[in-house]
């Protein structure tokens, strides 16, 4: 079964097809996953800007990543469902659309570097990490999300 | 052009309302409840002030890229509403609650009043970002 098969078989299974048909289940999925998106923003933002010796500076980064992440995941929890069940519902027409690959990729890109390399540093012993490496981490983050962001936003654009 | 300030709109609502939202979480005792209130108002702050300012112009650009269309839209007029109620709220909650912030500001869980504050703002945030996504949705609804 090809990619696009497998498209074709989500797409017009019974739930989506009920998602299709109700002209407001998918507005109100798609608005949740934007607020699970500002979620996301908020929890990454307040720990990369840490990393960038940037908003809450005078707290241990281990401190503030910890509490971060705990809402990171429960935003994620928000998102990833969301995005999947938006996805589902015109998968077919999806899987045709560039900047569509390009969040996938830089989402899953994003979401491995922040739970192996970014979680490594912000829970490492403050003193034994370079600041220039936590810029460096900081920006990398920075520049994948916005990239998701972007790509999200610009999905419906040849 | 419209499609980059929307585009600039929607991603900076990442900023504005994302560190707002960790400033409500720390006011509801939900978050990062051993650092100081005043200390996570004072660094937090200054970005959203930013994110906010970015939000308020690029919305301006969007609204006079058809402004007829905009007024007459339920949802936009109802959002408009939304923003001043958010901003009574954190006028409200400035001026009383958090004038007091130093009896409270190393609690864990602030007052009832700045939980409430906190909670309202969430709610309210929400409430925008679900009236700006179905703006264009007027034309398939109603009109």
């Amino acid at each position: 079964m090809s990619v696009l098969d497998f498209c074709k078989w989500l797409q017009f299974s019974a739930p989506l097809v009920a998602m299709r048909s109700s002209p407001w289940l998918f507005p109100i999925i798609a608005t949740v996953h934007l607020m699970g998106l500002a979620m996301i923003g908020g929890a990454v933002l307040v720990v990369d800007l840490r990393l960038l010796g940037l908003g809450l500076r005078r707290q241990p980064v281990a401190q503030i990543a910890r509490d971060a992440e705990r809402w990171l995941l429960r935003s994620l929890l928000v998102s990833l469902p969301t995005g999947a069940l938006l996805f589902m519902c015109f998968a077919t027409k999806y899987y045709y659309l560039t900047f569509f690959w390009v969040k996938m990729a830089s989402l899953l890109a994003v979401l491995v570097f922040t739970f192996s390399i970014r979680r490594r540093v912000t829970m490492a012993d403050e003193t034994r990490v370079s600041p220039a490496w936590s810029k460096v981490v900081a920006l990398v983050s920075l520049s994948l999300w916005t990239t998701v962001a972007i790509g999200g936003r610009w999905i419906g654009f040849p | 052009m419209f499609l980059i300030v929307l585009t600039v709109h929607v991603l900076t609502l990442t900023v504005f309302v994302g560190t707002a939202v960790m400033l409500d979480l720390r006011l509801l005792g939900m978050t990062m409840t051993r650092v100081p209130v005043s200390e996570v108002m004072g660094r937090l702050l200054p970005w959203t002030t930013a994110g906010f300012l970015v939000m308020i112009a690029s919305g301006a650009l969007l609204f006079y890229a058809a402004p007829m269309l905009r007024y007459q839209n339920v949802f936009f007029r109802l959002k408009m509403v939304t923003l001043v109620l958010a901003g009574l709220n954190v006028w409200i909650f400035r001026n009383t609650v958090y004038r007091r912030v130093a009896e409270w500001d190393l609690d864990p869980v602030p007052p009832r009043r700045a939980r409430v504050a906190g909670g309202l703002s969430l709610l309210l945030w929400a409430v925008m970002i679900t009236l700006g996504r179905m703006i264009p949705y007027q034309l398939y609804w109603f009109d």
